[in-house]
């Protein structure tokens, strides 16, 4: 009974979908290591490796997966609320990722500074810096979305070509390396646990108290379901909608600075590159309708790890980078074909006539 | 009566683009005219090197017209121009080549379509999923470049260097020799594309049910239109477009790579956009996302021309304009609804 109640607590919650894609993805590993005759739970193994510049830190599979789908992770908390509030997507963060990342490094570094290892202002005005232009994206993101009433691709559409273009120009057309090790905290390690992993734990326990303890999360819902309707019962669907693109604007912003501390560097060519792909792909893939209203954070943060944990097994079963999407873009179109319609009102039927057929025979 | 003032609403937004486009070029032309701007063939070279463009941006007015949204073709590209280049090496010729990239081109569109007309899945993540599919299929091919040279197939080699010489609007260049203009096959067939895309959308059957589905669904689907075959049928017809545009853009590049036409559903978009096609649907004409496409060529050609401007410029001063067109559309939009 407890075990029904639980099952039907998941199926509702719409945690079912990804919980299961997450699962499947972890028994291909288990499946993989048996027939390669490595232990099956290689996959889950965490050890101490011994490194020179960290000392001892965590290693092994899944907490690569933790690790590098924290970016991913991160935009897909803005891109849930974006998505929930306007029933549009933000195609731009990935490209907000590259130009947060650029202007903090141009503050580190000073402009036109190819490479240093002092930095031109304190740390944390760059940090910050970097995270403001986010948040100034978002701004203007939200403005064109919630004021002028555009839709929300076209709108992030201006930001997703100009975004990475003024990163260029910022770091006048140059990979800015900032070679500190106080930068490279972000993207390195706090003790044995990856910064990163803490840094998107941290942003997910802001984000859930935010909107359990506040208002905001059913004002985004009810908003998302029917603006109208919101606004006449008294919310400001404008403000509300706005307020979200600045969310994932910030989110943006803090993806990129950790995109960028990895690599101590302001690549803005490649920094975020299809990240906007992957955080829209973990809001689908966590259940939620891309169509607006009722959303589940939890469900778009396992999308999200699911997506990186799909890429590390491919990469951990000889694939390579570039051919990786292949599978990729199966995997996914196998995943909203279960979800859609059509498909669900089939399997119902197909099971009501099994039930049906079983109980004629009894 | 209603009906007209909103046509002619949107005919201001085609007139207020070919007005900026014709704005653009005339001020390219004073400011570097002693650098050549000025010739015909500088106009030419826009129509050449966005000939695939122009094919791409068709189809994605197609089906944004009905609401949908396409973001595999840049990927598809890549993928057909691989195709070609791997194929011929291998010793197909150039026709059964051009003949397969446009079969896999209405497979490929038939499936997506399937996925968002039947299956109701949204067209961002069924195209989405193609562009995974089509950039890593591309890799799976070959993931080196592979040129195309005279050597590996002479019939396509010939058919990408064909000049089509035009009988005006020459110049006599310093050399004291007199150049003659010219374009290049795949310029025709993106105009064949432009001409032929139009003409269907505005008689035949099909194409007026294009903008029916696109204004609104629910009630094209009440006047007894086929909505799930037309969202399919718009989608197929967008990626063999596509193919045909990939077909163009391989003629101008003459190889195949994995980072080919990276970005190019997005220039696509914003052409159409500017053009003033909706993505909601139901608002839209070819001939716009034509001008888009020449004004985002001027825009390259100009920083081009300058030689001194930071490579980034032609897409900040893209975003620019793709901004104030959609504001501009937007008090449009606003306009008309209060006069409702």
């Amino acid at each position: 009974m407890t075990k029904k109640s639980f099952w039907g607590r998941l199926t509702e919650s719409g945690l079912l979908l990804p919980i299961v894609s997450l699962l499947l993805v972890m028994a291909v590993n288990i499946v993989f290591d048996i027939v390669s005759g490595n232990n099956p739970f290689n996959f889950f193994m965490i050890t101490l490796q011994h490194t020179t510049s960290n000392g001892n830190v965590l290693y092994g599979r899944i907490i690569d997966v933790l690790n590098r789908g924290s970016e991913a992770a991160i935009l897909a908390i803005g891109m849930t609320l974006v998505v929930s509030s306007s029933a549009g997507t933000d195609i731009s963060v990935g490209s907000v990722m590259s130009l947060c990342a650029s202007f903090c490094c141009m503050l580190l570094a000073g402009y036109g500074v190819s490479s240093t290892s002092t930095l031109a202002v304190p740390l944390i005005v760059g940090v910050l810096g970097g995270i403001l232009m986010g948040a100034l994206c978002g701004t203007f993101n939200g403005t064109l979305v919630a004021y002028f009433g555009i839709q929300p691709m076209v709108a992030t559409l201006i930001l997703y070509s100009a975004a990475r273009a003024i990163g260029l120009l910022l770091c006048n057309d140059l990979i800015v390396y900032v070679r500190n090790g106080s930068f490279a905290f972000f993207g390195s390690f706090l003790g044995p646990i990856p910064t990163p992993i803490i840094i998107t734990v941290i942003c997910i326990v802001i984000m859930t108290l935010l909107l359990r303890k506040s208002a905001l999360g059913m004002y985004i819902q009810s908003v998302g379901i029917n603006p109208r309707a919101s606004r006449i019962s008294g919310l400001n669907s404008k403000r509300i909608i706005f307020i979200t693109y600045i969310i994932c604007g910030l989110f943006a912003g803090i993806a990129g600075i950790v995109a960028s501390s990895r690599i101590t560097s302001a690549d803005s060519n490649n920094i975020g590159l299809y990240l906007e792909m992957d955080a829209i792909l973990a809001v689908a893939l966590g259940g939620n309708s891309l169509g607006g209203g009722r959303f589940n954070l939890a469900g778009s943060i396992i999308g999200a790890y699911t997506i990186q944990a799909i890429t590390t097994t491919l990469y951990a079963l000889g694939v390579s980078t570039t051919q990786a999407p292949v599978f990729k873009a199966v995997i996914v179109i196998l995943i909203v074909a279960m979800q859609s319609e059509p498909v669900k009102a089939y399997m119902k039927k197909r099971r009501l006539a099994k039930a049906a057929r079983e109980g004629g025979a009894v | 009566m209603k009906k007209r003032s909103s046509l002619n609403g949107h005919t201001i937004l085609l007139f207020i683009t070919i007005g900026l486009f014709i704005v653009l070029y005339a001020g390219g032309c004073i400011a570097y005219g002693s650098k050549g701007f000025t010739h015909l063939q500088t106009f030419l070279n826009i129509l050449i090197t966005n000939a695939g463009l122009i094919c791409v941006a068709c189809g994605l007015t197609v089906v944004m017209l009905t609401a949908g949204i396409d973001i595999s073709v840049g990927a598809l590209i890549a993928m057909d121009c691989m195709m070609l280049a791997v194929g011929m090496r291998s010793g197909i010729g150039a026709v059964p080549m051009m003949l397969l990239v446009l079969l896999v081109g209405i497979a490929f569109g038939a499936f997506q379509g399937f996925m968002i007309g039947y299956l109701g899945i949204q067209p961002f993540i069924v195209t989405m999923a193609g562009m995974f599919f089509c950039r890593g299929m591309t890799a799976v091919i070959c993931t080196d470049q592979v040129s195309i040279t005279k050597e590996i197939n002479e019939t396509f080699y010939n058919l990408a260097n064909m000049k089509i010489n035009i009988p005006f609007g020459g110049y006599t260049n310093k050399k004291g020799m007199y150049m003659v203009p010219y374009i290049r096959v795949t310029v025709v067939v993106a105009l064949l594309v432009l001409v032929i895309v139009y003409l269907m959308l505005r008689y035949t059957k099909f194409g007026r049910s294009l903008y029916a589905v696109g204004g609104n669904a629910q009630s094209a689907a009440m006047m007894g239109l086929n909505v799930k075959s037309i969202r399919m049928r718009a989608h197929m017809l967008c990626s063999v477009l596509a193919s045909i545009g990939g077909i163009c853009y391989c003629l101008n590049t003459m190889a195949g790579s994995v980072s080919q036409a990276l970005g190019l559903e997005m220039d696509a978009i914003s052409s159409a956009v500017i053009g003033g096609t909706l993505l909601t649907g139901g608002v839209g004409n070819v001939f716009g996302s034509f001008f888009g496409v020449l004004i985002n060529g001027t825009i390259s050609s100009i920083v081009k021309t300058n030689g001194k401007l930071a490579s980034s410029w032609p897409n900040i001063l893209t975003a620019i304009l793709l901004f104030v067109f959609i504001v501009i559309q937007s008090i449009f939009a606003a306009v008309r609804n209060r006069r409702k």
